[in-house]
Protein backbone atom coordinates (compact mmCIF):
# COMPACT_ATOMS: atom_id res chain seq x y z
CA UNK A 1 0.00 0.00 0.00
CA UNK A 2 2.50 2.49 1.10
CA UNK A 3 1.75 6.09 2.10
CA UNK A 4 1.98 9.12 0.03
CA UNK A 5 3.77 11.59 0.77
CA UNK A 6 4.13 15.53 0.07
CA UNK A 7 7.53 17.43 1.01
CA UNK A 8 7.38 20.88 -0.18
CA UNK A 9 10.77 22.24 -1.44
CA UNK A 10 11.92 25.56 -0.33
CA UNK A 11 13.78 27.40 -2.84
CA UNK A 12 16.03 30.82 -1.23
CA UNK A 13 18.82 32.97 -2.58
CA UNK A 14 18.06 31.12 -6.09
CA UNK A 15 18.90 27.54 -4.84
CA UNK A 16 17.22 24.69 -3.18
CA UNK A 17 17.80 24.87 0.36
CA UNK A 18 19.30 22.09 1.65
CA UNK A 19 16.73 21.29 4.40
CA UNK A 20 14.51 19.85 1.40
CA UNK A 21 16.74 17.13 0.73
CA UNK A 22 16.69 16.56 4.60
CA UNK A 23 12.93 16.07 4.16
CA UNK A 24 12.67 14.03 1.22
CA UNK A 25 15.21 11.88 3.27
CA UNK A 26 12.13 11.84 6.22
CA UNK A 27 9.93 11.62 3.57
CA UNK A 28 11.63 8.03 2.56
CA UNK A 29 12.23 6.82 6.02
CA UNK A 30 8.13 6.28 6.09
CA UNK A 31 6.80 6.44 3.04
CA UNK A 32 6.34 2.41 2.77
CA UNK A 33 6.37 2.37 -0.94
CA UNK A 34 4.10 4.89 -1.52
CA UNK A 35 4.61 7.60 -3.62
CA UNK A 36 6.92 11.04 -2.82
CA UNK A 37 5.94 14.01 -4.47
CA UNK A 38 8.32 17.54 -3.97
CA UNK A 39 6.59 20.51 -4.41
CA UNK A 40 8.04 23.63 -6.27
CA UNK A 41 6.65 26.75 -5.87
CA UNK A 42 7.45 29.74 -8.67
CA UNK A 43 9.24 29.69 -11.93
CA UNK A 44 12.13 27.26 -11.13
CA UNK A 45 15.08 25.71 -13.02
CA UNK A 46 15.02 22.28 -14.31
CA UNK A 47 17.95 21.58 -12.58
CA UNK A 48 16.05 21.84 -8.84
CA UNK A 49 13.56 18.90 -10.15
CA UNK A 50 16.27 16.97 -11.22
CA UNK A 51 18.29 17.61 -7.75
CA UNK A 52 15.31 16.80 -5.90
CA UNK A 53 14.28 13.28 -7.73
CA UNK A 54 18.34 12.07 -7.14
CA UNK A 55 17.62 12.92 -3.50
CA UNK A 56 14.53 11.01 -3.53
CA UNK A 57 11.64 12.82 -4.87
CA UNK A 58 9.38 10.43 -7.23
CA UNK A 59 7.99 13.26 -8.75
CA UNK A 60 7.63 16.95 -8.82
CA UNK A 61 4.50 19.22 -8.81
CA UNK A 62 5.57 22.50 -10.01
CA UNK A 63 3.41 25.33 -9.50
CA UNK A 64 4.14 28.71 -10.96
CA UNK A 65 2.26 31.59 -10.71
CA UNK A 66 2.87 35.27 -9.93
CA UNK A 67 1.79 35.26 -6.26
CA UNK A 68 4.16 32.50 -5.55
CA UNK A 69 7.39 33.77 -6.73
CA UNK A 70 8.05 35.40 -3.16
CA UNK A 71 6.57 34.29 0.39
CA UNK A 72 2.96 35.64 1.76
CA UNK A 73 1.29 33.59 3.94
CA UNK A 74 -1.88 34.07 2.09
CA UNK A 75 -0.69 32.89 -1.53
CA UNK A 76 1.31 29.92 -0.08
CA UNK A 77 -1.63 28.84 2.17
CA UNK A 78 -4.21 29.18 -0.73
CA UNK A 79 -1.83 27.29 -3.37
CA UNK A 80 -0.94 24.09 -1.02
CA UNK A 81 -4.78 24.05 0.33
CA UNK A 82 -5.39 23.53 -3.75
CA UNK A 83 -2.19 20.97 -4.13
CA UNK A 84 -3.68 19.04 -0.75
CA UNK A 85 -7.54 18.62 -1.74
CA UNK A 86 -5.87 17.25 -5.41
CA UNK A 87 -3.47 14.81 -4.17
CA UNK A 88 -5.18 13.96 -0.97
CA UNK A 89 -1.93 12.67 0.42
CA UNK A 90 -1.38 10.65 3.88
CA UNK A 91 1.67 12.92 5.04
CA UNK A 92 2.56 16.24 4.38
CA UNK A 93 5.89 17.31 5.29
CA UNK A 94 7.82 20.34 5.24
CA UNK A 95 11.39 22.34 6.50
CA UNK A 96 11.39 23.95 9.41
CA UNK A 97 12.09 27.52 7.86
CA UNK A 98 10.78 30.71 8.38
CA UNK A 99 8.41 30.46 5.79
CA UNK A 100 6.75 27.16 6.29
CA UNK A 101 6.71 28.29 10.59
CA UNK A 102 4.35 31.12 9.30
CA UNK A 103 2.00 29.02 6.77
CA UNK A 104 2.53 25.01 8.09
CA UNK A 105 0.02 25.72 11.24
CA UNK A 106 -2.81 27.93 9.22
CA UNK A 107 -2.52 25.15 6.69
CA UNK A 108 -3.22 22.38 9.88
CA UNK A 109 -6.16 24.31 11.15
CA UNK A 110 -7.44 24.54 7.18
CA UNK A 111 -7.44 20.66 6.73
CA UNK A 112 -8.38 20.02 10.58
CA UNK A 113 -5.34 18.57 10.98
CA UNK A 114 -2.45 18.11 13.75
CA UNK A 115 0.74 19.17 13.10
CA UNK A 116 3.90 18.13 14.88
CA UNK A 117 6.73 21.24 14.59
CA UNK A 118 10.71 21.19 14.97
CA UNK A 119 10.93 17.50 14.64
CA UNK A 120 14.40 16.67 14.45
CA UNK A 121 14.05 12.91 14.51
CA UNK A 122 11.08 10.61 12.43
CA UNK A 123 11.35 7.06 12.45
CA UNK A 124 8.69 3.87 12.26
CA UNK A 125 8.04 2.26 15.78
CA UNK A 126 5.92 -0.85 16.17
CA UNK A 127 4.10 0.13 13.02
CA UNK A 128 3.51 3.93 13.39
CA UNK A 129 5.28 7.44 12.31
CA UNK A 130 6.99 8.77 15.81
CA UNK A 131 8.39 12.02 15.53
CA UNK A 132 10.91 13.43 17.66
CA UNK A 133 11.16 16.99 18.81
CA UNK A 134 13.19 19.03 21.20
CA UNK A 135 10.78 20.89 23.78
CA UNK A 136 12.33 23.38 26.44
CA UNK A 137 14.58 24.35 23.44
CA UNK A 138 16.27 21.23 23.54
CA UNK A 139 16.69 20.56 27.53
CA UNK A 140 14.21 17.50 27.03
CA UNK A 141 12.75 15.62 23.93
CA UNK A 142 9.16 14.53 22.98
CA UNK A 143 7.90 11.63 21.14
CA UNK A 144 4.76 12.54 19.33
CA UNK A 145 2.69 10.47 17.02
CA UNK A 146 -0.65 11.25 14.98
CA UNK A 147 -3.33 9.79 16.30
CA UNK A 148 -6.40 10.94 13.79
CA UNK A 149 -5.99 12.23 10.37
CA UNK A 150 -3.04 13.69 7.83
CA UNK A 151 0.06 13.14 9.55
CA UNK A 152 1.84 16.44 8.86
CA UNK A 153 5.12 17.71 10.50
CA UNK A 154 7.85 19.92 10.02
CA UNK A 155 11.77 19.13 10.06
CA UNK A 156 14.29 21.27 11.89
CA UNK A 157 17.02 21.67 9.60
CA UNK A 158 20.49 20.09 9.84
CA UNK A 159 19.28 17.15 11.99
CA UNK A 160 17.89 14.05 9.26
CA UNK A 161 20.86 13.62 7.13
CA UNK A 162 20.06 13.86 3.26
CA UNK A 163 20.61 10.69 1.68
CA UNK A 164 23.28 10.13 -1.14
CA UNK A 165 22.84 11.31 -4.48
CA UNK A 166 21.13 8.30 -7.03
CA UNK A 167 21.54 10.08 -10.31
CA UNK A 168 20.29 7.18 -12.24
CA UNK A 169 16.74 7.85 -11.22
CA UNK A 170 14.31 9.93 -14.02
CA UNK A 171 12.79 12.87 -13.30
CA UNK A 172 9.18 13.39 -13.54
CA UNK A 173 7.67 16.98 -13.96
CA UNK A 174 3.97 17.63 -13.48
CA UNK A 175 2.64 20.85 -13.85
CA UNK A 176 -0.46 22.54 -11.34
CA UNK A 177 -2.21 25.36 -12.01
CA UNK A 178 -3.77 27.08 -8.75
CA UNK A 179 -6.18 29.79 -7.96
CA UNK A 180 -5.02 32.64 -5.57
CA UNK A 181 -7.42 35.21 -4.66
CA UNK A 182 -6.99 38.49 -2.05
CA UNK A 183 -3.58 38.21 -0.43
CA UNK A 184 -4.19 40.22 2.71
CA UNK A 185 -0.88 40.78 4.23
CA UNK A 186 1.53 42.84 1.97
CA UNK A 187 5.41 42.88 1.60
CA UNK A 188 6.65 46.27 1.17
CA UNK A 189 10.12 45.95 1.51
CA UNK A 190 12.51 43.35 2.66
CA UNK A 191 15.60 44.55 4.84
CA UNK A 192 18.53 42.03 4.29
CA UNK A 193 20.28 42.39 7.76
CA UNK A 194 21.78 38.69 7.56
CA UNK A 195 23.00 39.27 4.12
CA UNK A 196 26.66 39.64 5.52
CA UNK A 197 26.36 36.28 7.31
CA UNK A 198 25.30 32.86 7.18
CA UNK A 199 21.66 31.71 8.49
CA UNK A 200 22.00 31.31 12.19
CA UNK A 201 19.07 27.70 11.42
CA UNK A 202 20.82 25.90 8.56
CA UNK A 203 24.81 27.12 9.87
CA UNK A 204 27.17 23.74 9.85
CA UNK A 205 29.46 26.18 12.07
CA UNK A 206 28.29 29.24 14.69
CA UNK A 207 30.82 31.76 15.70
CA UNK A 208 28.83 33.06 18.85
CA UNK A 209 30.02 35.86 21.74
CA UNK A 210 28.85 36.64 25.32
CA UNK A 211 29.08 39.15 27.29
CA UNK A 212 32.99 38.59 27.09
CA UNK A 213 33.42 40.54 23.68
CA UNK A 214 32.65 43.91 25.70
CA UNK A 215 31.47 46.28 23.39
CA UNK A 216 29.94 46.02 19.45
CA UNK A 217 33.24 46.39 17.67
CA UNK A 218 34.32 43.29 19.87
CA UNK A 219 32.05 41.31 17.42
CA UNK A 220 35.15 41.73 15.02
CA UNK A 221 37.65 39.34 15.47
CA UNK A 222 34.72 36.61 15.46
CA UNK A 223 33.15 38.09 12.44
CA UNK A 224 36.42 37.71 11.11
CA UNK A 225 36.76 33.80 12.12
CA UNK A 226 33.07 33.11 11.00
CA UNK A 227 34.35 34.80 7.75
CA UNK A 228 37.46 32.38 7.09
CA UNK A 229 35.37 29.12 8.10
CA UNK A 230 32.43 30.54 6.10
CA UNK A 231 30.03 30.21 9.81
CA UNK A 232 27.13 32.26 11.04
CA UNK A 233 27.87 34.48 13.74
CA UNK A 234 25.61 34.44 16.90
CA UNK A 235 25.13 35.59 20.29
CA UNK A 236 24.08 34.96 23.81
CA UNK A 237 20.68 37.14 25.54
CA UNK A 238 23.89 39.01 27.92
CA UNK A 239 25.27 40.48 24.77
CA UNK A 240 22.33 41.37 23.01
CA UNK A 241 21.10 42.79 26.27
CA UNK A 242 23.88 45.01 26.46
CA UNK A 243 23.09 46.04 22.88
CA UNK A 244 26.91 44.59 21.77
CA UNK A 245 24.52 42.77 18.82
CA UNK A 246 21.05 42.62 17.46
CA UNK A 247 18.22 40.29 18.95
CA UNK A 248 18.03 38.50 15.46
CA UNK A 249 21.50 36.94 16.54
CA UNK A 250 20.47 35.73 20.08
CA UNK A 251 20.63 31.89 20.64
CA UNK A 252 19.03 30.33 24.04
CA UNK A 253 15.51 29.29 25.04
CA UNK A 254 14.15 32.72 23.86
CA UNK A 255 15.94 33.34 20.71
CA UNK A 256 17.32 30.96 18.00
CA UNK A 257 17.77 26.96 18.50
CA UNK A 258 20.85 26.10 16.51
CA UNK A 259 22.55 22.33 16.01
CA UNK A 260 25.09 23.00 13.58
CA UNK A 261 28.59 20.93 13.15
CA UNK A 262 30.74 23.07 15.40
CA UNK A 263 29.69 25.77 17.79
CA UNK A 264 32.39 27.90 18.98
CA UNK A 265 31.55 30.03 22.44
CA UNK A 266 33.52 32.68 22.81
CA UNK A 267 33.07 35.03 26.04
CA UNK A 268 30.28 33.15 27.13
CA UNK A 269 29.36 32.56 30.53
CA UNK A 270 27.31 29.51 29.75
CA UNK A 271 23.65 30.50 31.72
CA UNK A 272 20.67 27.22 31.91
CA UNK A 273 18.87 29.37 28.89
CA UNK A 274 22.20 29.97 26.76
CA UNK A 275 22.71 26.29 27.02
CA UNK A 276 19.32 25.42 25.94
CA UNK A 277 19.43 26.54 22.25
CA UNK A 278 22.73 25.09 21.46
CA UNK A 279 23.81 22.61 23.98
CA UNK A 280 22.76 19.74 20.74
CA UNK A 281 25.56 20.83 18.67
CA UNK A 282 27.67 18.31 17.66
CA UNK A 283 31.16 19.78 18.58
CA UNK A 284 30.93 22.69 21.53
CA UNK A 285 34.37 24.63 21.62
CA UNK A 286 34.77 26.92 24.63
CA UNK A 287 36.67 29.85 25.25
CA UNK A 288 36.86 31.88 28.46
CA UNK A 289 38.72 33.75 30.83
CA UNK A 290 36.78 32.01 33.87
CA UNK A 291 37.96 28.50 34.23
CA UNK A 292 34.84 27.79 36.81
CA UNK A 293 32.07 29.28 33.42
CA UNK A 294 29.59 26.79 33.21
CA UNK A 295 30.21 26.53 29.65
CA UNK A 296 32.95 24.24 29.67
CA UNK A 297 30.86 21.92 31.30
CA UNK A 298 29.64 20.87 28.71
CA UNK A 299 31.97 22.05 25.90
CA UNK A 300 34.04 19.22 24.20
CA UNK A 301 37.55 21.49 23.83
CA UNK A 302 37.96 24.20 25.65
CA UNK A 303 40.76 26.41 26.28
CA UNK A 304 41.17 29.25 29.04
CA UNK A 305 42.44 32.49 27.84
CA UNK A 306 41.07 36.10 26.34
CA UNK A 307 39.02 35.65 23.75
CA UNK A 308 40.89 38.70 21.82
CA UNK A 309 43.66 36.72 21.79
CA UNK A 310 42.84 33.14 21.11
CA UNK A 311 40.36 34.11 18.23
CA UNK A 312 42.91 35.94 16.12
CA UNK A 313 45.23 33.13 16.54
CA UNK A 314 42.33 30.71 15.29
CA UNK A 315 41.32 33.04 12.86
CA UNK A 316 45.14 32.93 10.94
CA UNK A 317 45.75 28.99 11.61
CA UNK A 318 42.06 28.29 9.83
CA UNK A 319 43.17 30.79 7.00
CA UNK A 320 46.50 29.20 6.23
CA UNK A 321 44.94 25.79 6.42
CA UNK A 322 41.99 26.39 4.16
CA UNK A 323 44.49 28.41 2.09
CA UNK A 324 46.07 24.86 1.54
CA UNK A 325 43.28 22.79 0.23
CA UNK A 326 42.22 25.56 -1.98
CA UNK A 327 45.92 25.28 -3.71
CA UNK B 1 -9.27 49.65 20.32
CA UNK B 2 -10.31 46.55 21.79
CA UNK B 3 -7.03 43.74 22.15
CA UNK B 4 -7.09 40.70 23.30
CA UNK B 5 -3.64 38.84 24.12
CA UNK B 6 -3.41 34.89 24.27
CA UNK B 7 -0.64 34.02 26.69
CA UNK B 8 0.19 31.12 28.22
CA UNK B 9 2.01 30.25 31.63
CA UNK B 10 5.44 28.81 31.42
CA UNK B 11 8.27 27.12 33.41
CA UNK B 12 11.09 30.04 34.13
CA UNK B 13 13.50 30.17 31.56
CA UNK B 14 16.57 29.83 34.20
CA UNK B 15 14.52 26.27 35.08
CA UNK B 16 16.74 22.88 34.65
CA UNK B 17 14.22 20.46 33.36
CA UNK B 18 13.69 17.67 35.28
CA UNK B 19 11.83 14.01 33.89
CA UNK B 20 10.07 12.07 35.28
CA UNK B 21 7.93 8.71 34.49
CA UNK B 22 8.15 10.32 30.85
CA UNK B 23 7.10 13.75 32.58
CA UNK B 24 8.66 17.17 33.14
CA UNK B 25 8.50 17.37 36.88
CA UNK B 26 7.25 20.59 37.86
CA UNK B 27 8.28 20.49 41.50
CA UNK B 28 9.29 23.61 42.79
CA UNK B 29 9.30 24.78 39.68
CA UNK B 30 9.13 28.90 39.38
CA UNK B 31 6.55 29.88 36.43
CA UNK B 32 6.60 32.70 34.79
CA UNK B 33 4.13 34.21 31.65
CA UNK B 34 5.94 32.96 28.47
CA UNK B 35 8.46 35.71 27.60
CA UNK B 36 7.43 35.75 23.63
CA UNK B 37 3.53 36.51 25.39
CA UNK B 38 4.80 38.65 27.62
CA UNK B 39 6.12 41.03 24.54
CA UNK B 40 2.49 40.75 22.72
CA UNK B 41 0.93 41.54 26.41
CA UNK B 42 3.58 44.83 26.61
CA UNK B 43 2.69 45.82 23.21
CA UNK B 44 -1.33 45.63 23.95
CA UNK B 45 -0.97 47.58 26.80
CA UNK B 46 1.22 50.45 24.92
CA UNK B 47 -1.57 50.69 22.34
CA UNK B 48 -4.32 51.06 25.12
CA UNK B 49 -2.25 53.92 26.56
CA UNK B 50 -1.86 55.75 23.27
CA UNK B 51 -5.64 54.86 21.49
CA UNK B 52 -7.63 53.80 24.48
CA UNK B 53 -9.94 50.64 24.67
CA UNK B 54 -9.43 47.80 26.87
CA UNK B 55 -7.11 44.78 27.06
CA UNK B 56 -8.31 41.17 27.71
CA UNK B 57 -5.81 38.52 28.75
CA UNK B 58 -6.80 34.72 28.16
CA UNK B 59 -5.39 31.85 29.12
CA UNK B 60 -6.01 28.06 29.05
CA UNK B 61 -5.14 26.44 32.39
CA UNK B 62 -5.55 25.11 35.93
CA UNK B 63 -5.82 26.81 38.59
CA UNK B 64 -2.25 27.50 39.35
CA UNK B 65 -2.15 29.87 35.87
CA UNK B 66 -4.52 32.22 37.47
CA UNK B 67 -1.06 33.59 39.09
CA UNK B 68 0.03 34.79 35.21
CA UNK B 69 -3.11 36.27 34.52
CA UNK B 70 -3.07 38.58 37.69
CA UNK B 71 0.68 39.38 36.76
CA UNK B 72 -1.16 40.83 33.59
CA UNK B 73 -3.59 42.55 35.43
CA UNK B 74 -0.75 44.06 37.01
CA UNK B 75 1.06 45.25 34.40
CA UNK B 76 -1.98 47.05 33.10
CA UNK B 77 -4.27 44.56 30.91
CA UNK B 78 -7.91 45.09 32.14
CA UNK B 79 -9.86 42.01 31.78
CA UNK B 80 -8.83 38.40 32.08
CA UNK B 81 -10.37 35.02 30.94
CA UNK B 82 -9.15 31.72 32.58
CA UNK B 83 -10.37 28.59 30.37
CA UNK B 84 -10.03 26.06 33.37
CA UNK B 85 -11.49 22.72 32.05
CA UNK B 86 -9.35 19.66 31.50
CA UNK B 87 -11.86 18.46 28.80
CA UNK B 88 -10.24 21.42 26.86
CA UNK B 89 -7.12 20.62 27.13
CA UNK B 90 -5.18 19.31 24.45
CA UNK B 91 -2.44 19.70 21.77
CA UNK B 92 -2.43 22.86 19.22
CA UNK B 93 -5.51 22.12 17.47
CA UNK B 94 -7.67 21.55 20.57
CA UNK B 95 -6.29 24.75 22.24
CA UNK B 96 -6.60 27.18 18.83
CA UNK B 97 -10.50 25.44 19.16
CA UNK B 98 -11.00 26.51 22.46
CA UNK B 99 -9.46 29.83 21.86
CA UNK B 100 -11.25 30.81 18.75
CA UNK B 101 -14.68 29.80 20.80
CA UNK B 102 -13.54 32.28 23.57
CA UNK B 103 -12.99 35.26 21.23
CA UNK B 104 -15.30 34.51 18.43
CA UNK B 105 -17.87 36.55 20.51
CA UNK B 106 -15.69 39.35 21.98
CA UNK B 107 -15.45 42.91 20.00
CA UNK B 108 -11.10 42.78 19.05
CA UNK B 109 -9.57 45.01 16.57
CA UNK B 110 -6.12 43.08 17.30
CA UNK B 111 -5.23 40.17 18.37
CA UNK B 112 -1.65 39.06 19.89
CA UNK B 113 0.20 36.33 21.51
CA UNK B 114 3.53 35.20 21.69
CA UNK B 115 5.07 33.53 18.57
CA UNK B 116 6.37 30.46 20.74
CA UNK B 117 5.90 29.35 24.05
CA UNK B 118 9.16 28.52 25.49
CA UNK B 119 8.07 25.28 26.72
CA UNK B 120 6.33 23.23 24.09
CA UNK B 121 7.84 25.27 21.60
CA UNK B 122 5.23 24.38 18.68
CA UNK B 123 4.74 27.99 17.31
CA UNK B 124 0.95 26.67 16.53
CA UNK B 125 -1.97 28.19 18.14
CA UNK B 126 -1.85 31.78 17.64
CA UNK B 127 -1.25 31.34 14.00
CA UNK B 128 -3.96 28.41 14.39
CA UNK B 129 -6.15 31.12 16.00
CA UNK B 130 -5.85 33.18 13.26
CA UNK B 131 -7.40 30.55 10.41
CA UNK B 132 -10.25 29.21 12.87
CA UNK B 133 -11.47 33.45 13.01
CA UNK B 134 -10.42 34.08 9.12
CA UNK B 135 -8.49 36.74 9.47
CA UNK B 136 -4.50 37.57 8.51
CA UNK B 137 -2.41 37.19 10.74
CA UNK B 138 1.89 38.10 10.70
CA UNK B 139 4.10 36.18 12.49
CA UNK B 140 7.21 36.98 14.81
CA UNK B 141 7.42 40.38 14.59
CA UNK B 142 9.04 43.21 16.01
CA UNK B 143 7.83 46.27 15.32
CA UNK B 144 4.45 47.17 14.78
CA UNK B 145 2.51 50.75 13.89
CA UNK B 146 -1.36 51.02 13.81
CA UNK B 147 -2.90 53.94 12.19
CA UNK B 148 -6.73 54.76 11.74
CA UNK B 149 -7.25 50.57 10.25
CA UNK B 150 -3.82 50.05 8.98
CA UNK B 151 -1.26 48.37 10.54
CA UNK B 152 2.57 47.91 9.66
CA UNK B 153 4.46 45.77 10.81
CA UNK B 154 8.24 44.59 11.34
CA UNK B 155 8.77 40.57 10.70
CA UNK B 156 12.03 38.73 11.31
CA UNK B 157 12.66 36.31 8.59
CA UNK B 158 15.57 34.19 9.78
CA UNK B 159 17.86 37.64 10.63
CA UNK B 160 15.95 39.95 7.53
CA UNK B 161 13.09 41.99 8.05
CA UNK B 162 9.97 42.23 5.68
CA UNK B 163 8.06 45.15 6.23
CA UNK B 164 4.07 44.25 6.05
CA UNK B 165 1.30 46.41 5.61
CA UNK B 166 -2.29 44.65 6.38
CA UNK B 167 -5.43 46.04 7.50
CA UNK B 168 -7.63 45.43 10.58
CA UNK B 169 -8.65 43.10 12.54
CA UNK B 170 -5.67 41.11 12.29
CA UNK B 171 -3.73 38.65 14.56
CA UNK B 172 0.36 39.39 15.17
CA UNK B 173 2.35 37.38 17.13
CA UNK B 174 5.70 39.13 19.00
CA UNK B 175 9.37 37.82 18.39
CA UNK B 176 12.42 39.48 20.94
CA UNK B 177 13.25 42.85 20.46
CA UNK B 178 9.21 44.01 19.86
CA UNK B 179 9.68 45.92 23.14
CA UNK B 180 11.05 45.81 26.78
CA UNK B 181 8.22 44.52 28.80
CA UNK B 182 7.29 46.71 32.08
CA UNK B 183 7.55 45.21 35.86
CA UNK B 184 4.24 45.30 37.79
CA UNK B 185 3.80 48.52 39.47
CA UNK B 186 3.07 48.42 43.15
CA UNK B 187 -0.37 49.96 42.53
CA UNK B 188 -0.61 47.89 39.39
CA UNK B 189 -0.73 44.97 41.94
CA UNK B 190 -2.75 46.52 43.85
CA UNK B 191 -5.00 47.39 41.26
CA UNK B 192 -5.01 43.91 40.43
CA UNK B 193 -6.51 42.11 42.74
CA UNK B 194 -9.84 43.95 42.15
CA UNK B 195 -9.78 43.19 38.36
CA UNK B 196 -12.08 40.60 37.29
CA UNK B 197 -10.79 37.35 36.13
CA UNK B 198 -13.70 34.96 34.24
CA UNK B 199 -13.22 31.21 34.57
CA UNK B 200 -14.92 28.97 31.65
CA UNK B 201 -15.66 25.81 31.25
CA UNK B 202 -16.77 23.54 28.03
CA UNK B 203 -20.53 24.40 29.25
CA UNK B 204 -19.67 28.23 28.73
CA UNK B 205 -18.50 27.95 25.02
CA UNK B 206 -19.94 27.00 21.94
CA UNK B 207 -17.52 24.26 21.54
CA UNK B 208 -18.49 20.18 20.58
CA UNK B 209 -15.93 18.18 22.99
CA UNK B 210 -15.98 15.16 20.42
CA UNK B 211 -14.70 17.46 17.68
CA UNK B 212 -12.11 19.10 19.18
CA UNK B 213 -9.70 16.37 21.00
CA UNK B 214 -6.37 16.25 20.12
CA UNK B 215 -4.86 15.27 17.12
CA UNK B 216 -1.79 13.91 17.88
CA UNK B 217 -0.31 12.16 21.04
CA UNK B 218 2.69 12.00 23.00
CA UNK B 219 4.36 8.94 23.93
CA UNK B 220 7.20 9.82 25.79
CA UNK B 221 9.63 12.94 27.23
CA UNK B 222 13.07 12.20 28.03
CA UNK B 223 16.58 14.25 28.76
CA UNK B 224 18.92 14.59 25.49
CA UNK B 225 21.69 12.22 26.26
CA UNK B 226 24.50 13.52 28.44
CA UNK B 227 27.66 14.83 26.41
CA UNK B 228 30.90 13.40 27.28
CA UNK B 229 32.89 14.82 29.35
CA UNK B 230 35.38 17.70 27.40
CA UNK B 231 38.62 18.33 27.68
CA UNK B 232 40.43 21.68 28.62
CA UNK B 233 43.75 22.40 26.54
CA UNK B 234 46.71 22.89 28.36
CA UNK B 235 49.96 24.82 27.84
CA UNK B 236 50.55 28.21 26.22
CA UNK B 237 48.23 29.50 24.46
CA UNK B 238 49.52 29.18 20.78
CA UNK B 239 50.03 25.40 21.60
CA UNK B 240 46.30 25.43 22.69
CA UNK B 241 45.41 27.14 19.71
CA UNK B 242 47.65 24.95 17.65
CA UNK B 243 46.29 21.93 19.06
CA UNK B 244 42.71 22.69 18.66
CA UNK B 245 42.87 23.38 15.11
CA UNK B 246 44.67 19.91 14.46
CA UNK B 247 41.13 18.13 16.62
CA UNK B 248 39.23 20.15 14.65
CA UNK B 249 40.37 19.26 11.64
CA UNK B 250 39.40 15.67 11.93
CA UNK B 251 35.82 16.39 13.08
CA UNK B 252 34.66 19.08 11.16
CA UNK B 253 34.40 19.65 7.17
CA UNK B 254 35.82 23.12 6.71
CA UNK B 255 35.40 23.30 3.05
CA UNK B 256 31.17 24.48 3.69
Amino acid sequence: MGRDVIVFAEVKNESLRNVSFEVLSAAKRIHDGGKITAVLFGDQPDSFADQLTSYGADEVLSVNHEQLESYTTDAYTQAFISIIEDKNPEVILMPHTASCKDFAPRLAAHLSCGLITDCTDVNIESGNIVFTRPIYAGKAFQKREVIEGKIFATIRPNNIPSRDIDNSRTTKIEEMKVDIKDIRTVVKEVVQKASDGVDLSEAKIIVSGGRGVKTAEGFEPLKELADVLGAAVGASRGACDAEYCDYSLQIGQTGKVVTPDLYIACGISGAIQHLAGMSNSKIIVAINKDPEAPIFDIADFGIVGDLFEVVPMLTEQFKQIINKQAS
Amino acid sequence: MNLIVCLKQTFDTEEKVNIENGKVSEDGAKFIINPYDEYALEEAIRLKERFGGEVTAVTIGTDQAESALRTALAMGADKAVLVNDERLFGDEFTTSKVLAAVVKDKDYDLILSGYMSVDNGGGQSGLRLAEELDIPHVNAITKLEVQDNQVVVERDVEGDIEVIESNLPILITAQQGLNEPRYPSLPGIMKAKRKPIEELKAEDLAVDLDQIGSKTKIIDQVLPPKRQEGRILQGEINEQVNELVQLLQGEVNFNG
